[in-house]
Order: structure tokens, then C-alpha cells, then sequence
């Protein structure tokens, strides 16, 4: 009886889906989070860094990555606490480094890891964090596999 | 910001109000003629405001680092890559509408590229340059 309960739940755990697709935006985001935080880049889903990690980012806004991205304390604040409120808690989703980049974890690490060297340099990319160049609706919140248009390569094969 | 700007562009975003961007403009050049009486925006001086290498930041030396050569077309953020809808109201309607919003990028565009903040007659001719062309 035992067994037959762990091997069901081992199944359980394997049918789940191996991959976070599906990342809208939490509905108690402020209008701060997309004005501010999306004004340069896509504004990341909170759930792809520990709150540490968001601390830390929140905390050097004067040095963001090389860009000065201060804010009022008030709007810094706000979208802090609605970062903090939605961050990951898996440790798949720590050791970001620092600065912390959620390019760097884990998760992301072995999610891109089929991803050819060249799609990173090319220009449409830029940068890893520039999802919405491959995930064509990344500002949905939505990164379903079908979804991926490698720029010059075309659709993504399936696995 | 000196005062009668900063009260017109408050009351026009405490109406919620779209300022039109010629109205935008007039504001800018109207705080730039009290500095220099008799300014008058120029689309022209606009245009080479706009094509300056200022050459201060290594990734974005001028406007076209992220705007491209020409304010009408979409642009792309010389960092992270982000697509950016064009700088022109004739090809993205909202632009130079929301002044709030316009301060907080001549401020933050501004200082990374020239390395200080923009005068209110750098920012009345941009603005008209870039609102009617040239």
C-alpha cells in the first residue's frame, strides 16, 4: 500500500510541468512596476529571484547595471515590497551572483541550455535578459515553448 | 525646472489633461525665453541636438545609440535590447503627450548621454524637432 502511494506520487511529480511557462503578472502589481522597471527592460516576473536578491537590486538603483535608475523612495519602496511579496523561495532560483541576474540561476541556466552561442551575440538579442527577442509573448507573461522564435533561425524544434 | 513651467506642467497632468506636444514646446520655450529673451525653438537646432555624438557614455553616445537615425522609426535599447516603439508622435501617437512622463526621460536620457540634465531650449527644440520634423 505503502509503495503503491509513492510510486503514485512519484508520478504526480513527474507529470508536472518541468517548466515555469506560464508567468503573468501578478495582480497586485502597481502601475510603478511597468512604468518604472519596464521603461528599459522587460519588467521580469518577480517569482525569477529570492527576495534577498531583489533586496539587493532595490538597494543600488543609482547602479543599475550601469545605468543610474534611482527612483523616489516612495515608488522604490512600493515596487520592492511587490517584488519581495512574489519572489521564488526554490533554491533552484538563488545563487544569481552579484549584482544578482536572473540570468545566472539555475533554473534559467539549465532552461537556456539548449539555446546555440550565437543566438546570444546576436544584435536582435543583446542581452540574455532581453526575453521578448525570443519568447514572442514574454510581455504577456506567457513562455510557452511554441511561443519561441529564435531571431534568424525560426520556430524552436520541439524537444 | 524653473516655477511657471513646473505649474503649467503640473496643472496640465493634475486635469489629466493630454498636452499636445507643440503645447509641450511653447512650455519649454517659453521657460528658455525667460533665460534668453526672444528664444524661439528651432526644429533645425533640434535636429543636430539629435544627431550629436556627445560621446560621454561608451554604450549610449547620442540619441541614436537607442532612437536610431531618425526619430520616426523603432529603436532598440543599446543595453538590454528592448524594443522601443519611435520617439515620433506621427508614427507613435502617444508620444509628448503625458509631460510627467517626458520630464522623467529628458532627465534620465539626458544625464546618460550628455552627462548633465538638458536646458529648457535644448529640450523646446527636441521637442520640436522631433514632434513636427524639420
Amino acid at each position: 500500500m505503502k509503495n503503491t502511494l509513492l510510486i503514485a506520487c512519484a508520478g504526480l511529480a513527474l507529470s508536472l510541468p518541468a517548466r515555469a511557462d506560464s508567468l503573468p503578472l501578478p495582480a497586485d502589481a502597481p502601475p510603478s512596476f511597468k512604468a518604472e522597471c519596464g521603461g528599459c527592460h522587460l519588467p521580469f516576473p518577480p517569482a525569477l529571484l529570492t527576495a534577498p536578491d531583489w533586496k539587493r537590486v532595490m538597494a543600488r538603483l543609482d547602479r543599475h547595471y550601469g545605468d543610474n535608475a534611482s527612483l523616489d523612495e516612495t515608488t522604490r519602496r512600493e515596487i520592492e515590497g511587490f517584488l519581495v511579496r512574489h519572489a521564488a523561495t526554490r533554491s533552484r532560483l538563488s545563487g544569481a551572483g552579484d549584482p544578482p541576474r536572473l540570468t545566472r540561476t539555475e533554473w534559467f541556466l539549465r532552461e537556456h541550455r539548449k539555446v546555440p552561442d550565437g543566438i546570444w551575440r546576436d544584435a536582435r538579442v543583446k542581452s540574455a535578459s532581453n526575453c521578448a527577442a525570443c519568447h514572442t509573448r514574454a510581455e504577456a507573461g506567457s513562455f510557452r515553448e511554441r511561443e519561441i522564435v529564435l531571431p534568424g533561425a525560426g520556430k524552436r524544434e520541439r524537444d | 525646472m524653473k516655477k511657471p513651467v513646473l505649474l503649467f506642467l503640473l496643472a496640465v497632468t493634475s486635469t489629466a489633461w493630454s498636452a499636445a506636444p507643440r503645447d509641450l514646446a511653447e512650455a519649454y520655450a517659453a521657460e528658455a525665453s525667460r533665460q534668453a529673451p526672444g528664444f524661439k525653438a528651432s526644429p533645425q537646432r533640434g535636429a543636430e541636438f539629435y544627431a550629436k555624438r556627445f560621446a560621454v557614455s561608451d554604450k549610449m553616445p547620442a540619441c541614436s545609440a537607442c532612437h536610431t537615425d531618425s526619430p520616426a522609426r523603432p529603436g532598440q535599447h543599446a543595453v538590454t535590447g528592448k524594443a522601443i516603439k519611435p520617439l515620433a508622435p506621427r508614427a507613435e501617437a502617444a508620444r509628448f503627450s503625458d509631460p510627467a512622463k517626458v520630464e522623467k526621460w529628458f532627465r534620465r536620457n539626458c544625464t546618460e548621454v550628455l552627462g548633465r540634465e538638458c536646458s529648457a531650449a535644448e529640450k523646446a527644440d527636441f521637442v520640436s524637432f522631433v514632434a513636427e520634423g524639420l
